[in-house]
């Protein structure tokens, strides 16, 4: 068709809006981790590779390894994050199957329930915590009358009696509130889809139900839980504002709130980058993955339709 | 004697259970009492958010009788008067409005140059467009922080900064959005109206962008709501107390003993941002009257990417 062009000439702003402000956005963070700083610790970034300078990322790779600075905010973030992701798949498999396969009449007005949240910002649904988790809050008031505060201090979850004071058991909850919605409705969609008929299969050939569920539900809804998985885990490891919000103490800083300080607060600015260079090289992989998910998800609409 | 009618109730209960398992087609009530608890978890602490914006004290923990004292009554720490308050709600808006307006002329373009576009640039434009969705907006935030304060220094930090950085993000959304609805329309209107002599830019102009309207309309309006719930990306591109947005606002003064003033700050974006998207779900459904309607699932795949 000699009319190309013009399919050319609409997606050209686009993408170049994307080149220029996302792709050269990435490169600077790199030049800057691979850079150097004036006299007064102003960032000069390396914009020709042959520049490069590795000594922040070596520093930065330094901290992270056992011994280093920044060693255990980064298990502390990778624990919070696996534990906040198994939560949520546990509080999120039960609802995305109920609305999936058994709302009947109430499945419309579930579905709008599990998405509102969605809507709501972030902020707002962490800084509503605050408010029920303060002293004399609703939610710490009705934690103390059925002794869930004392039980968890027994049992070494709580620290103290300040919900909102440095508590681990607090800011993975608060993750779990604030990023199970997104992984539910992944989940909807991965499990609305699986045939009736499959389950029913296995049943008349004397699966029990728990086998069926093990056996035809879980693997036909693996490729849905692992992208919703990824799509939760992404951003829970670049969070910094719900550990600041729900608790505010060191003891409870995560990897993003790492590389906010450098890059927001001090004058390590080229750490800081160089710190999301080896956040984003360690999240590569599920990003790709999820790309890839997406991409199939893509063709197989597109082959659909 | 008890034990054994405690054992039998036991037995009595675990057959029932396993019973109700069992039948596939019964109604699982252990799942909705948890899908209901868990939205009622997920909704009332925003609810009683919004219910301490009308508190008549000055307490954000316990109910104090309704008033709109927070909201306008009071002189001085009112939403209407506090001047924080009211740039932030202010700046926020505006910042949504102009990220609205460019991202969906933009990302509509786009959409529809991409979907002509085969060959090998096209796989790779696609990632480009999808990157945005799954990098965290902590690396995508750092990145163009660095951007702004060094190669593009001519542009600097500030309003221009925040709305570009948010069009960044809000374009993959867009995109999805109109693609969602380009497949659904098909090539045979466009294959008609070019075999009856259109001119491609006809097809465009004439028949594809009216076709479009609902999605762009939608988009319109979902950019709003992404514009208005962003914290990350404002935060970093932020030049001082004029471009400070909602989240930001509530960011800042959620942990330094706030009055229920930011409560109401927090509703009313939360009502603005909430009417934005249901007036894009009345505006599709009425452009779209008359169409075969697209399963929930789709629709939710289409909102979601």
């Amino acid at each position: 068709m000699g009319s190309r062009w013009i399919w050319r000439a609409l997606a050209l702003p686009g993408l170049a809006w994307l080149a220029v402000f996302f792709i050269v956005a990435f490169y600077a963070i790199i030049s800057v981790g691979l850079g150097n700083v004036t006299t007064l610790y102003q960032p000069v970034p390396h914009w020709n590779p042959l520049d490069w300078n590795v000594g922040y990322i070596w520093e930065a790779l330094k901290s992270v390894v056992p011994g280093g600075g920044t060693w255990h905010t980064f298990l502390r973030t990778v624990i919070y994050v696996f534990v906040a992701v198994t939560l949520s798949l546990a509080i999120g498999y039960p609802v995305a199957w109920y609305a999936a396969r058994h709302a009947g009449r109430w499945r419309g007005p579930i579905l709008v329930l599990l998405v509102l949240p969605f809507w709501i910002s972030y902020l707002m649904r962490m800084f509503a915590w605050t408010n029920l988790l303060a002293d004399n809050g609703y939610a710490t008031r009705a934690l103390h009358t059925l002794s869930i505060d004392t039980l968890f201090q027994k049992v070494g979850l709580l620290d103290g009696t300040d919900w909102l004071g440095g508590q681990h058991i607090a800011v993975i909850l608060a993750l779990v509130y604030g990023y199970v919605p997104y992984l539910i409705l992944p989940l909807f969609a991965a499990l609305d889809r699986i045939d009736q008929r499959f389950i029913e299969a296995a049943r008349d050939l004397g699966a029990s139900p728990a086998g069926a569920f093990w056996r035809v539900v879980v693997p036909l809804s693996k490729t849905g839980t692992l992208a919703g998985i990824v799509l939760i885990a992404l951003p829970m490891f670049g969070d910094y504002y719900t550990p600041d919000l729900i608790s505010g103490s060191p003891k409870t800083a995560i990897l993003g709130n790492a590389i906010n300080g450098y890059v927001q607060g001090g004058p390590d600015k080229s750490l800081g980058a160089a710190l999301t260079l080896l956040l984003s090289a360690f999240l590569l992989i599920f990003m790709l993955y999820y790309l890839r998910v997406i991409r199939a998800d893509q063709r197989a609409a597109a082959g659909a339709g | 004697m008890s034990a054994t009618s405690v054992e039998t109730a036991a037995a009595g209960r675990t057959t029932t259970l396993r019973a109700r398992l069992s039948n596939p087609w019964g109604r699982p009530r252990f799942l909705a009492v948890t899908t209901w608890l868990y939205i009622l978890w997920s909704l009332v602490p925003v609810l009683l958010a919004i219910r301490f914006a009308f508190n008549s004290g000055r307490s954000r923990t316990s109910l104090q009788g309704w008033s709109l004292r927070w909201f306008y009554q009071d002189p001085t720490l009112s939403v209407f008067h506090d001047p924080t308050l009211q740039a932030a709600l202010k700046h926020s808006l505006v910042l949504a409005a102009i990220v609205m307006v460019i991202a969906t002329p933009l990302g509509t373009a786009l959409a529809l140059g991409m979907r002509r576009w085969s060959g090998p640039g096209a796989g790779v434009a696609n990632i480009v467009l999808l990157l945005p969705l799954v990098t965290p907006e902590l690396v995508f935030a750092v990145g163009m922080f660095l951007l702004f304060t060094t190669a593009f220094g001519f542009i600097g930090l500030g309003t221009t900064a925040q709305a570009i950085g948010q069009v960044t993000f809000t374009l993959s959304w867009v995109v999805l959005i109109v693609r969602g609805r380009l497949a659904t329309i098909g090539r045979d209107v466009e294959e008609a109206a070019a075999d009856l002599g259109a001119p491609p830019l006809h097809v465009v102009g004439r028949v594809l962008v009216p076709l479009l309207l609902p999605a762009m309309a939608a988009s319109l309006l979902v950019s709003f709501a992404l514009s208005i719930d962003d914290f990350v990306v404002s935060q970093y591109l932020a030049s001082g107390a004029d471009t400070t947005t909602v989240p930001m606002r509530i960011y800042s003064q959620a942990r330094g003993g706030p009055t229920p003033a930011l409560n109401a700050l927090a509703s009313i974006m939360l009502v603005v941002s909430l009417l934005a998207l249901v007036l894009a779900y009345v505006i599709f459904r009425a452009l779209t009257r008359g169409e075969e309607r697209a399963s929930p699932v789709q629709q939710l795949g289409m909102e979601m990417g």
